[in-house]
């Protein structure tokens, strides 16, 4: 009787989420959906609601409307790019503050989290004057170095050293006269090793997915990000559905790939970073 | 110990002062790599956080289309602003969409979580994955995925609605059904993300809380209105507060959908896109910088008025 009922109660437990779920996946269901078919069945009523066989031809429809292989070069270089040097100096300075003691290391850390709070909009219109002037408007700088030292990074690489990292490895890195430097880069670094995949793949797909920032210091089609130049396709096209879809396909699919992959770490990196602060 | 310890601090404190600079700056000076490390920060920070901050304000005292001379308009600009319609409209615009999203989002994620959080669930980790993924996926994609289906004519939503023998709705035509679209695609990307911060949250409530319930008597639905919500309410409160700031910045979601026109009658203008157009379209950057100001005032005072409100509610 009692297992009867838990297992009515299982299901529409598994149910109820099973909405959700589809929900969730909907869109890019529809997503695929849109870019395999030709315009005019995704527009006529009834629509065509299964995958067809146009995507070669959509995708070929946007390669010569857009240089869309430079823009999924210049997002890679970006993202990538970005990354690299998030995590160097994020983790540098987040063990620096978990590890060693130093004069005015308390007010310097609270200055670093008042910033968070900060607005991106508040700088915005100044920071874009100062690119132009500075002649860094259409370059990959513009989008990389002010980004570069954040805040969150170093938070949460200071979190992680100092669960991870015991004082006494590095007391006895210092006997063996280790340096400031060279105790981050042998002792620190392998056992920050889980943080850095949380970052790098956190950091790498903010910078993917950002639109704004490139979409005010970029003007020049051969520099835009993936975002942008979709965004540009979807104003231009918007009534070729098939070749705007395929678009989006072909910028979005990379970094679910990525994600599949790496979920699991990731989703707890997210939960970790939100109930510690 | 303890004792001890005081005790030291106490002499540290007073050897420092009065010894006084020589011997901190020789503090400095030996760990002056340790400077070095965390100086990116800070060096960054002055150049892209600090300086165009006072720039901003600096600017928004200004009147300057970025070409010539800016001239001086003293407070002029705010005095604008304040009768400004198309501003309030966008601020109205903000908070409509803050409103829809905001409460079907987190109650949806709330659930999402006690739903997860069931000890021994089958398929955890699918449902964990399926749930987040709508985070990963660019703004600029979802909202081009969202165009088609709330499309006026040829959406998808309006087939299914005429399948079902409803009639078709004009989404994009109407003020507030934009601001509906709108407020879907930010529910649709953040309801999972919030959903696992506050799963996080719950499986630091000891079981046995549940168990105790269970046995006095408890349905779910009491569990969860009587457990689970008081005893995450620091969470909450963190996802409110989180919420209300990204609400207040909203701009891609508008501005892809409808372009920089904000929809019919500008009902789709936000704040910051409200921003971005006085800046980047009309070249009025000293009078977008004084709508970042005004921003600013808005997100901290807003921000401070829910922190009050949730704090008050959760502590009856």
């Amino acid at each position: 009787m009692n297992g009867k009922f838990s297992r009515l109660k299982n299901i529409a437990l598994h149910f109820l989420l099973l909405i959700g779920v589809f929900i969730s996946i909907f869109p890019f269901y529809w997503l695929i959906v849109m870019s395999t078919n030709k315009t005019s069945d995704i527009l006529k009523f009834p629509p065509k609601l299964i995958f067809g066989n146009e995507f070669f031809t959509n995708i070929n429809n946007v390669l010569q409307n857009v240089d869309f292989f430079k823009s999924f070069l210049n997002t890679l270089f970006v993202s990538t790019t970005s990354a690299v040097a998030i995590l160097f100096f994020c983790s540098l300075a987040g063990f620096t503050f978990a590890k060693f003691q130093f004069p005015g290391k308390k007010i310097l850390f609270t200055l670093l989290l008042i910033t968070m709070m900060i607005p991106s909009q508040l700088s915005f219109v100044p920071s874009y004057i100062m690119i132009s002037k500075m002649g860094w408007v259409n370059t990959f700088p513009a989008l990389i170095i002010p980004g570069l030292a954040n805040a969150f990074g170093i938070f949460w690489m200071k979190q992680y050293s100092e669960e991870a990292i015991h004082d006494s490895l590095l007391d006895a890195g210092r006997l063996d006269g280790c340096n400031h430097f060279r105790l981050y880069w042998n002792i620190g670094l392998p056992i920050l090793r889980p943080a850095f995949a949380f970052l790098g793949i956190f950091s790498f797909i903010s910078v993917w997915n950002d639109y704004l920032w490139p979409l005010v210091v970029l003007n020049d089609p051969a520099k835009y990000t993936l975002q942008v130049t979709l965004s540009q396709l979807n104003g231009i096209y918007n009534t070729d559905y098939g070749l705007v879809m395929a678009g989006t396909l072909l910028a979005t699919l990379p970094l679910i790939i990525i994600f599949m992959f790496v979920s699991r770490q990731f989703i707890s990196g997210i939960a970790a970073g939100a109930i510690k602060d | 110990m303890n004792a001890t310890n005081t005790q030291e601090v106490t002499n540290n404190v007073q050897y420092m002062k009065p010894v006084g600079k020589g011997s901190l700056w020789r503090k400095v000076y030996k760990n002056r790599a340790l400077y070095l490390f965390i100086s990116p920060f800070y060096i960054l920070f002055l150049i892209f956080g600090l300086f165009p901050i006072f720039f901003s304000l600096y600017l928004s005292f200004h009147k300057w289309s970025g070409l010539g001379k800016m001239e001086f308009v003293g407070l002029k600009q705010f005095t604008y602003l304040l009768t400004d319609t198309t501003f309030w409209q966008s601020v109205g615009n903000t908070f409509a969409i803050w409103f829809l999203s905001t409460i079907p989002m987190l109650f949806g994620a709330l659930v999402i979580a006690f739903l997860l959080n069931t000890p021994l669930l089958k398929f955890k980790g699918f449902y964990r994955t399926a749930f987040f993924v709508t985070n990963v996926t660019s703004i600029v994609a979802v909202t081009i995925i969202f165009k088609s289906i709330f499309g006026n004519h040829f959406g998808l939503l309006n087939y299914v609605f005429t399948m079902i023998g409803l009639n078709p709705v004009e989404w994009l035509n109407s003020g507030i059904l934009i601001k509906v679209v709108i407020a879907s695609m930010v529910i649709w990307r953040w309801t999972g993300y919030n959903a696992i911060i506050y799963l996080a949250g719950l499986q630091s409530i000891p079981n046995t809380l549940y168990e105790a319930a269970k046995i006095d008597g408890a349905n779910l639905v009491q569990m969860f209105f009587h457990i689970t919500i008081p005893l995450l309410r620091p969470i909450i409160l963190f996802t409110v507060l989180m919420t209300t700031i990204g609400s207040m910045q909203l701009f891609t979601e508008p501005q892809v959908l409808l372009g920089n026109s904000g929809g019919v009658g500008g009902a789709g203008v936000t704040i910051t896109m409200y921003m971005y157009k006085q800046a980047f379209v009309d070249n009025q950057y000293g009078y977008a910088s004084a709508v970042s100001w005004v921003l600013f005032g808005i997100i901290a005072l807003f921000s401070l008025l829910n922190w009050k409100i949730v704090q008050k509610t959760g502590a009856k």
